[in-house]
């Protein structure tokens, strides 16, 4: 019940009996976890279960960034990874993870999309980055921003012949990257900040922070989600927060 | 005959390597992941549930409604996000081949929703998913009468082999591909499908080596059951 | 003579032959097939004298009258309110059956019971899927206001509470808290400190994942004591 949650956070516990800023165990990434993609990764997170995976293409870019590669980043929550989930087009929710997670790499400068141009003004790459959710037990953006750089750093180029991409055949060559982004989302419930929450903690809190940090400690995107509004104070403490945090995401990624 | 030895070495009857595993989602009432050489299908099941709207309801039993679908990067070309018309139609074939195993019966005006998504595909995709959604319905303790077991036969070169992968799908010379979806004890057909180039006896022989490769299948499905469920190995 | 092709307490999966013979009777999660009994459901087989039964180890709760149910309010009419028993249909709470006073017509209901309370009811009647009745009227029946409220795998319910009551007793009284399992799979905890009810949360846990085994009570015992100290 909603109130029993919130009575073991003001006495600062959980019902899993972690500490309000500690991540749950185990944080896993794998790669390579689908042969044919260019690039892919799984991230778990107690017993959230992401996958995130890259195809590559070939086509012309925008009209304004002539000499610019393209990152398109996509998100589908699932129906099989919760029974909150329903089929059909993307919702705000979906959408909403995806444009965040897509903010935190652009932003970061991560890939660096001069690189991605073959023929200034004709032919560039397009980065298409998809996630998945496998299965929803709370803090999905997190899960998502890591599963989609540790995707994006073990990317390789398939094959280009004749401008053409020769689907199925993989280079040898990365997808250079520099900057990596790392997420974590600050929950607030009642006057308590609490970091990777459940599900049940997640439909109670009042509102959330998501940060996305380079490695030099900079604020490459946030997002304020929730009903509740924040004083200046609460969002100096939470980024305060983030900032820590992230460092244990950044010793499992590398 | 021209296609003689298969491109990875194995026999005309012979599978490729399988790993089942029950349990996987942990949020869904049952779930299972079904791998078949490269093929990597996962399936959960949630239900018997509420069905919106209410005028779909079945006032026998309850309904039963499956979603197949490929995640973007499981394919070499990319395969654009959201419902195709191949998805669709698989969607409902891979309904009415697990059908007739359900006892629907004790849900009337209910659902039971199977969602199966293909996480790498190298052939058989649709069969990978019949197989891993009738491990995620047993585990989700929806009454069932057997398993399904669904392999796909193929005819290269004028050979039948079972269980194409995809280099022998886009063999050169045209393949046959034949998804078969079989109920173990009765031996009845619930899934056929075809397209090629055969003849009636190639394929019955196809059918029945479907049938003997199907017990390989069985025999790892259930003992994926019984190692969630604290079975003896 | 029929031939038993399982051994008692084996755990059995749908599709799977159990007996080939006309001398047994099927019970629980099996069936008859001509001269084969079969399980439908994957689940414990007890072989007994000329019985097979077969208890599953999954699948949803199916209401029947004489259960005590953990259920949540959803919703609240003129004359009764609407729970949310974890079926696929909501149950009935009829004014009348609503509380041992007397309710007056024109009450305002949510005074009883509100939205999203939690409530031990008794399912009076069945009739059909769609409407199933209930109780507040009768010992323990009650609405919930604190502790916490978890879902188990409704077939392992008869495991928690264990024979007459032996290993939900033995529970409490290792961790101090108030326990209720509603036969729909929904169990209340309630208890002073939050590492008791953890420590509950977990044994019940262990309870699910060993429900198959023999021994079950001594060893929930053997597991509280442990972690205890």
């Amino acid at each position: 019940m909603k109130d029993y949650i919130k009575s073991l956070i003001e006495k600062d516990l959980r019902s899993d009996e972690r500490k309000l800023l500690e991540w749950r165990k185990p944080i896993k990434v794998e790669i390579g976890v689908s042969k044919k993609a260019e690039g892919s990764a799984k991230v778990t997170i107690g017993e959230t279960e992401v996958i995130a995976g890259i195809k590559m293409n070939v086509g012309e870019p925008y009209t304004d960034s002539p000499d610019k590669g393209v990152l398109i980043t996509g998100a589908e929550l699932l129906p099989l990874s919760s029974p909150d989930f329903n089929p059909g087009p993307p919702d705000q929710q979906t959408i909403e993870l995806a444009r965040v997670v897509d903010r935190g790499i652009r932003e970061s400068g991560m890939i660096d999309t001069t690189k991605l141009c073959i023929k200034k003004g004709e032919l560039v790459w397009t980065v298409f980055l998809d996630i998945y959710t496998i299965n929803d037990a709370g803090n999905l953006i997190d899960a998502s921003a890591l599963a989609a750089v540790a995707a994006l750093k073990n990317c390789v180029f398939p094959k280009l012949e004749k401008d053409k991409v020769k689907f199925g055949e993989f280079t040898k060559n990365k997808l250079p990257t520099k900057q990596e982004p790392i997420t974590c989302t600050v929950y607030k419930i009642d006057n308590k900040f609490l970091i990777d929450p459940t599900t049940e903690e997640e439909k109670i809190a009042d509102a959330r922070l998501s940060i996305a940090i380079d490695e030099k400690g900079n604020i490459n995107a946030m997002q304020k989600g929730g009903l509740i509004a924040l004083t200046v104070e609460e969002i100096d403490e939470m980024i305060k927060i983030a900032l820590d945090k992230i460092k244990e995401l950044r010793k499992v990624l590398k | 005959m021209t296609y003689t030895k298969r491109f990875d070495g194995r026999k005309f009857d012979q599978l490729r390597p399988i790993e089942a595993k029950v349990g996987v989602v942990k949020r869904a009432n049952g779930s299972a992941m079904f791998k078949i050489g490269d093929t990597i299908a996962i399936a959960a099941v949630y239900g018997p549930r509420k069905l919106y709207p209410s005028f779909l309801q079945e006032q026998q039993q309850a309904k039963l409604r499956c979603l197949y679908d490929m995640v973007s990067f499981s394919v070499t070309d990319r395969k654009r996000p959201g419902p195709s018309r191949r998805s669709t139609e698989i969607s409902m074939v891979t309904e009415q081949a697990l059908l007739p195993i359900l006892d629907l019966s004790k849900y009337p005006g209910s659902v039971v929703d199977v969602f199966i998504y293909i996480l790498q595909a190298d052939a058989g995709t649709r069969c990978a998913g019949i197989c891993a959604a009738s491990m995620a319905l047993a585990d989700a303790g929806i009454p069932m009468k057997d398993l399904v077991v669904a392999i796909s036969a193929g005819k290269i070169g004028g050979k039948i082999c079972l269980d194409l992968n995809k280099e022998e799908e886009d063999h050169p010379e045209g393949a046959t591909d034949i998804p078969i979806a079989i109920l173990p004890r009765e031996g009845k057909i619930s899934l056929l499908q075809l397209d090629g180039n055969i003849k009636r006896e190639e394929l019955i022989e196809a059918i029945n080596l479907v049938k003997k490769g199907s017990q390989e299948v069985y025999d790892i499905q259930k003992q994926a059951l019984k190692q969630k469920y604290g079975g003896k190995k | 003579m029929s031939r038993v092709l399982i051994k008692d307490r084996e755990i059995v999966v749908p599709g799977e032959e159990l007996i080939v013979g006309m001398d047994y009777l099927p019970a629980g999660a099996a069936f008859r097939e001509k001269d084969k009994i079969i399980a439908n459901s994957i689940g414990l087989a007890n072989v007994g004298n000329r019985l097979i039964r077969v208890i599953p180890l999954s699948g949803k709760y199916v209401p029947k009258a004489g259960d005590t149910i953990i259920g949540q309010i959803a919703d609240i009419g003129l004359s009764g309110w609407r729970v949310d028993i974890g079926w696929s249909f909501e149950a009935n709470i009829s004014m009348k059956d609503g509380s041992t006073d007397f309710i007056e017509r024109g009450s305002d209901l949510t005074q009883y019971y509100n939205y999203g309370d939690y409530v031990v009811a008794k399912i009076l009647k069945v009739v059909g899927p769609k409407i199933i009745d209930l109780t507040m009227k009768g010992p323990g029946l009650r609405k919930l206001n604190d502790g916490k409220i978890i879902k188990v795998n409704s077939s392992k319910v008869p495991r928690i509470i264990g024979k007459a009551g032996s290993m939900i007793h033995l529970i409490k009284e290792k961790t101090g808290c108030n326990i209720m399992v509603g036969q729909n799979g929904k169990v209340w905890i309630s208890g002073k400190e939050p590492g008791n009810v953890i420590l509950t949360i977990k044994a019940i846990r262990k309870i699910e994942e060993l429900s198959h085994i023999q021994g079950l009570t001594d060893k929930i015992k053997e597991f509280l004591e442990g972690e205890k100290k």
